[in-house]
């Protein structure tokens, strides 16, 4: 759900954040417009609330896994992680973990990728959130949902900066709630 | 001072021939497998040997900041990853120990507080694990050098070599301006190949490098040497074989 839906409404940190994103037409490629939160991270006011927001609505649910998603979600994930006493647990690509790992792999547009996670990092019945910057078809977080589970642990919420129309009325991903604190920006002016 | 000091002569008894890996010398398997040893180096003095002000500052007493050892231990160590004789130094234990990892952002934040830092800079990937809290708690911005492609804007790129040919690191244009003062964050120096690039990068847009950090060093693979005027201040030092 988006955060102005559940108790953020009007919020003016949530405008800060959306106007602090760069959209980066035709990147990767043509007709994609590339939602860019670097130049969120060069405004330190508009990040400090970024992760304040998160900070505020997992601090006390008990959450002790941060997992966050290569490598966009590492930007996010740790600094929520430390303000909630939490673990920081990264999801890799293939091959960059040097311990014994567990994989999963979700589909891209042409073809698939693999996520992977270090098989000691989550222990059953512990309460995990997945961060990433973005989501679009949920694919990439549905595979870490599936890790996370398959180590038996809870996962409680994923949670992304923006969340693309694809996902605007999908409160779930795989049975797991969504939460997003912004639409994409910019979209109106070119579609 | 000294057990640091030993350690490096039991290492370095046999010095087999070295060979340059992406980011790692690694050493030809020795018949006497000698155990990974990791230092907990002296905060400030041997880190920071006279090159800043700052470092003399930060130095305690006895010379150890006592949450040191156990960011050291937190450190897992795995052998033959990515490939045989390299001792891969893993920071996701630490990551899962919030006591050392608090205790390491802690220690940079109270270096680097207050001296008009307005950018740090971190390395792709776990660079991004370390500067962004960094960054948020010493109110600077935070500025991702990332892999070839990475970055959706304008960049400018700067080369760096392997042991087999090169590789490059970007930043987008427009992300620091002349003047401004900056730290550069990784998990680890190695070689200091990709460092030196990041330090290369911003000096090029006019950026003044106040200081190099990474949680751990490997010393014998004198990276410190390629980071010219920069200095270089670290929290753990270890072997690289």
């Amino acid at each position: 759900m988006f955060a102005a839906e559940n108790g953020l409404k009007g919020d003016p940190r949530l405008e800060a954040i959306s106007a602090a994103i760069r959209v980066v037409p035709n990147f990767p490629k043509k007709g994609i417009m590339f939602q860019d939160i670097t130049t969120l991270l060069l405004d330190h006011k508009a990040f400090k609330h970024t992760i304040d927001i998160f900070v505020d609505r997992y601090k006390d649910m008990q959450i002790s896994v941060v997992a966050g998603v290569e490598a966009r979600g590492f930007m996010f994930g740790p600094s929520i992680a430390l303000a909630i006493g939490a673990k920081f647990v990264p999801l890799r690509k293939p091959g960059k973990l040097p311990g014994k790992v567990i994989s999963e792999s979700y589909e891209l547009e042409y073809g698939h990728d693999r996520l992977e996670m270090h098989v000691d990092a989550v222990k059953p019945l512990e309460r995990v959130i997945i961060i990433d910057d973005l989501v679009a078809t949920g694919g990439t977080l549905s595979a870490a949902i599936s890790l996370m589970e398959s180590q038996g642990a809870e996962v409680v919420e994923c949670a992304c900066v923006i969340g693309l129309p694809e996902v605007k009325g999908q409160h779930k991903l795989k049975g797991k709630p969504l939460y997003v604190l912004v639409e994409p920006s910019g979209l109106d002016e070119f579609c | 001072m000294q057990s640091i000091v030993s350690s490096y002569h039991l290492c370095l008894a046999h010095p087999p021939p070295p060979v340059l890996c992406q980011r790692l010398l690694c050493h030809r398997i020795p018949s006497i497998r000698l155990p990974s040893r990791r230092s907990t180096t002296s905060l400030g003095l041997f880190t920071c040997a006279a090159v800043s002000r700052e470092s003399e500052m930060a130095a305690k007493e006895d010379g150890q900041d006592p949450r040191i050892p156990k960011i050291a231990s937190s450190i897992r160590v795995i052998p033959d990853f990515p490939k045989p004789g390299i001792m891969f130094q893993d920071i996701t234990t630490l990551l899962l120990d919030t006591e050392a990892f608090k205790d390491t952002i802690d220690i940079f934040v109270e270096r680097y507080k207050g001296k008009g830092i307005s950018v740090v800079a971190g390395v792709e990937a776990r660079g991004f694990i370390f500067g962004p809290p960094i960054a948020l708690a010493i109110g600077a911005k935070f500025v991702p050098m990332r892999k070839p492609k990475k970055l959706p804007g304008k960049v400018i790129s700067e080369e760096y070599s392997l042991e087999y040919g090169t590789d490059k690191i970007e930043m987008h244009v427009g992300a620091v301006e002349p003047g401004e003062r900056a730290i550069i964050i990784d998990d680890l120096i190695a070689t200091g190949g990709t460092l030196a690039a990041a330090i290369r990068l911003l000096e090029r847009v006019g950026v003044k490098i106040v200081e190099c950090a990474c949680v751990i060093e490997l010393p014998e693979l004198n990276g410190r040497e390629k980071l010219g005027e920069a200095p270089l201040f670290i929290l753990v030092t270890s072997d690289a074989a």
